[in-house]
């Protein structure tokens, strides 16, 4: 089944004030594949996101999911695809109650009664996020909130996981937990992030984007490790990989 | 004021949800929550060293449009009643008439008339600066009548209009000067805030704006003449308190003041505070307030006493709480 | 700037009441929206020179405090932080309203200052009420009651929203103007212009946070209409409970319960 493959073709995208953000970008994520997108600010990461649940329509290209053409006819079905989870959970979280706000996506596709409560709780639970349900979202903390956040994308059963920037503004425990909840899913996990290091434990592949167009697409621990390149595009090889500060050792 | 916020708060529902352009509600409800956020800001007035905060009105509607502005500055006003007891819950009606209503419906027809279609920057800033003076003379102009109508403060109606119409106009000008200043820096960061309201997604054109101004006559036109009916004794009554007419009189007995008393309820018993006063009509409390003075000994014992129980209450059950699971 | 933190805060120590768990938190909210409207549709429907006959409804919000297991010396300081705005309204009574009304011995109380003293007396206990039943009910709960009451969706939804970012906005303003503050050394408030490109960014970060919202709506499948799940019922205990209250609004409207126990007490005496 190809049901899950995101292929981005030749995908360009300006910006009504003429800022070209995509320039030619394709790639083609195979079902169950970990990917990161990284790059500097400005690369380009979000616009290409964004695209993926077509939030922005192309100025040329294409973006194909599974095997609907994202088109205007095929939006509804590729958002309940795809489970987009934003950057800032606070964008994210806009209903009264933590439960309020995971059952949105599943009422808004129709469910109600049991049906609902248990799609609604089992969400929560993979997330452990159950303790929160009744909870408003201004009462959470940050790590609560991006667990939460989780959970209303998941909530709507999707087959490829789409976040920005999941690990940003995390302390180290709450950072530990998300990289604990994200291996655990079986989902094709697509992601931007900053966080090399997160970057090397999640993912078997790595896309580099520099100025609107893909720079390296391969295997991370193979990218990662390419100080010059990371370099050009404003990065750092992530600090497991740097020797030890003290001992100039590198870890195996 | 109730009937009229109600009423205007379900033609706002209604004709947004019927043209409904689903990025509307975000966009009204974080604006709401943003007036909130500003409206706790102070700046200094420029000349006289005291604070002033933004209001917002004219700024939501000028961003949102009518529909969406009158629910969003409602949304706000309600907030503050509750949590902030801000105006009161009594006077919400009011206020949402005078800070949502009146800018809204009233003054937005007026700023896009004087706006035009696609306006420079000095005929934009000036239209912004006349539909935050208009808004706020109109506003003042609308807690004058309400308060006269409502009887709820004794103050005299033209003493009272001729202390809030100059402050207002004050006011009305910092208003200008500073949403002209908030819009003018987020426009030109996003030309595109504007158009939604300066082009033509809104056609409040012609006969809309006719039947918004008529309502507003007939609402202003109906309290006048309500007032007008009571003014003869009214304005009597106040240059009678004024020059301490009443005052001799009272003197002469607690009869005569009991009289004045009962007249004064009879006049304003009326014009008491919002519809449901009318359920009890006056003579009820004349009676209580004849009875009050009376025994009044009683009626103190009586108060204080309740008052003490009722401060007491709360302990009374938490302790019994307290106790509960330890049996 | 400290007030704007301030008020978050208390903000969302009035919210947190609502989580409680006690027999009154559990009551349908609507049933709760209706007594305090009837409370203060009673209180309100009093004449202005009346005192006396109000001071027993402030046992309406006494009980609940007590019942709902609120913190009362928090909620009587919010509420008496309020009644200075009240006195300002009714001030002006005893200027104009000299005629004596009350005489306590040697002292002659005028009709002015009875109706000034109803108007804070009023104030207080409506605004208590409000505070009692957001405490008791939660705001969010609140407008699904009033929803469910016959008040328009789109308003509703309004409400919901504005709710909800007051906190992230009410944060992000409080964070500008700290960094105003912090850089401009003594001035104690900022001048028109500085103000208005402070509010101005503001307004454009809002602006963006809501092009934000709408996204991660449309990624959830919004298309328009909010759906909402409904919970809770309308059963006997908030029949129960909505009938007596009314009831014992409707006897203290009818008598003056201060003036009742006050003629027993004084009868007794002499």
């Amino acid at each position: 089944m190809s049901h899950h493959i995101v292929e981005v073709k030749n995908l360009r995208h300006v910006y009504p004030d003429g800022t070209e953000a995509l320039k030619g970008v394709s790639f083609r994520i195979h079902h169950g594949e970990s990917v990161a997108i990284i790059g500097a600010n400005g690369a380009g990461k979000s616009t290409l996101l964004l695209h993926l649940n077509g939030y922005h329509s192309p100025t040329a290209g294409e973006v194909r999911i599974g095997d609907f053409l994202l088109s205007k006819g095929t939006l509804p079905g590729i958002r309940r695809t795809v489970g987009m989870v934003f950057q800032d959970p606070d964008d994210q979280l806009f209903m009264p109650t933590v439960y309020d706000d995971v059952a949105f996506g599943p009422l808004n596709l129709g469910l109600n009664g049991n049906e609902l409560e248990r799609c609604v709780a089992d969400a929560l639970e993979r997330v452990g996020a159950a303790h929160l349900a009744a909870k408003a979202p201004y009462h959470l903390s940050g790590g609560e909130k991006k667990r939460v956040a989780i959970a209303t994308v998941l909530s709507m059963s999707p087959d490829i996981l789409v976040l920005d920037e999941p690990a940003s503004g995390l302390d180290p425990y709450a950072r530990r937990q998300l990289i604990g909840l994200l291996k655990e899913f079986r989902h094709t996990k697509i992601f931007t992030s900053h966080d090399l290091d997160l970057v090397l434990e999640l993912c078997q592949r790595v896309i580099l984007l520099k100025e609107g167009e893909v720079r390296a697409d391969g295997p991370a621990a193979e990218i990662l490790r390419d100080e010059r390149l990371l370099a050009e595009c404003r990065l750092e090889v992530p600090l497991s990989l740097q020797g030890c500060p003290i001992c100039g050792k590198r870890q195996g | 004021m109730w009937a009229t916020s109600a009423a205007t708060l379900a033609y706002s529902s209604a004709k947004l949800r019927r043209d409904f352009d689903e990025r509307v509600p975000p966009l009204m409800g974080v604006l709401g929550a943003f007036l909130f956020a500003a409206q706790m800001i102070n700046f200094t007035i420029p000349g006289t060293g005291s604070s002033g905060h933004l209001a917002g009105g004219i700024l939501l509607t000028i961003l949102l449009g009518p529909h969406a502005a009158f629910l969003s500055i409602a949304s706000v006003l309600v907030v503050q009643a509750l949590f902030f007891a801000d105006g009161g819950l009594l006077a919400l009606g009011c206020n949402i008439f005078n800070m949502a209503f009146v800018p809204a419906f009233m003054v937005f027809p007026l700023f896009r008339r004087l706006a035009g279609n696609a306006p420079g920057r000095l005929r934009l800033n000036v239209a912004i600066l006349a539909a935050a003076l208009v808004a706020l003379q109109l506003g003042a102009f609308a807690v004058v009548l309400e308060t006269t109508c409502s009887g709820i403060a004794t103050l005299p109606f033209a003493s009272f209009l001729l202390m809030m119409q100059p402050i207002h106009l004050a006011i009305g000008v910092v208003e200008g000067l500073v949403t002209v200043a908030v819009l003018g820096l987020a426009q030109k960061a996003r030309p595109d805030l504007l158009r939604g309201s300066l082009e033509g997604r809104f056609d409040l054109g012609g006969k809309r704006v006719l039947l918004a101004f008529l309502v507003a006559a007939l609402l202003v036109g109906g309290g006048l003449s309500r007032y007008a009916s009571v003014l003869p004794d009214g304005l009597e009554w106040a240059v009678g308190k004024l020059t301490g007419k009443t005052e001799l009189e009272a003197s002469s007995g607690v009869h005569a003041a009991l009289g004045a008393v009962q007249n004064k309820t009879a006049l304003l018993s009326g014009y008491q505070l919002p519809a449901p006063a009318r359920k009890e009509p006056g003579p009820a409390s004349e009676k209580a307030t004849a009875a009050g003075s009376g025994t009044g000994v009683a009626g103190v014992v009586g108060a204080v006493l309740t008052l003490a129980v009722a401060c007491f209450c709360p302990y009374l059950f938490r302790g019994r709480r307290r106790t509960k699971p330890e049996i | 700037m400290t007030s704007i933190e301030g008020a978050l805060l208390d903000f969302k120590r009035l919210d947190r009441l609502a989580a409680g768990d006690t027999a009154l938190h559990r009551l349908d909210p609507r049933a709760k929206v209706i007594v305090t409207f009837v409370f203060i549709v009673t209180v309100v429907s009093f004449g202005r020179y009346e005192l006396s006959a109000l001071v027993p409804f402030f046992l309406f919000p006494a009980i609940l405090v007590g019942l709902g297991n609120l913190p009362a010396g928090y909620l009587a300081r919010k509420v008496a932080l309020l009644c200075p705005f009240a006195l300002v309204i009714g001030l002006f009574n005893p200027l104009f309203d000299r005629a004596v009304a009350l005489q306590l011995g040697p002292l002659a109380i005028s009709a002015g200052w009875i109706s000034c003293a109803s108007i804070v007396v009023r104030a207080a206990l409506t605004v208590g009420a409000a505070f009692v039943l957001l405490a008791l009910t939660g705001f969010p709960a609140i407008c699904s009651a009033l929803e469910r009451l016959g008040l328009p969706g789109m308003f509703v939804v309004q409400l919901h929203f504005l709710y909800r970012y007051i906190f992230v906005l009410g944060e992000e303003g409080g964070q500008a103007s700290r960094a105003l503050e912090l850089r401009s050394f003594g001035a104690k408030r900022p001048s028109l212009a500085t103000y208005g490109s402070l509010v101005g960014h503001l307004l454009l970060r809002t602006w963006l946070r809501a092009e934000r919202v709408h996204r991660a709506m449309l990624a959830r499948g919004f298309s328009g209409a909010f759906p909402t799940r409904t919970v809770g019922r309308f059963g006997m205990a908030e029949a129960a409970f909505v009938a007596g209250w009314t009831a014992f609004f409707l006897f203290l409207r009818l008598n003056n319960g201060a003036q009742l126990l006050g003629s027993l007490l004084t009868g007794h005496f002499s």
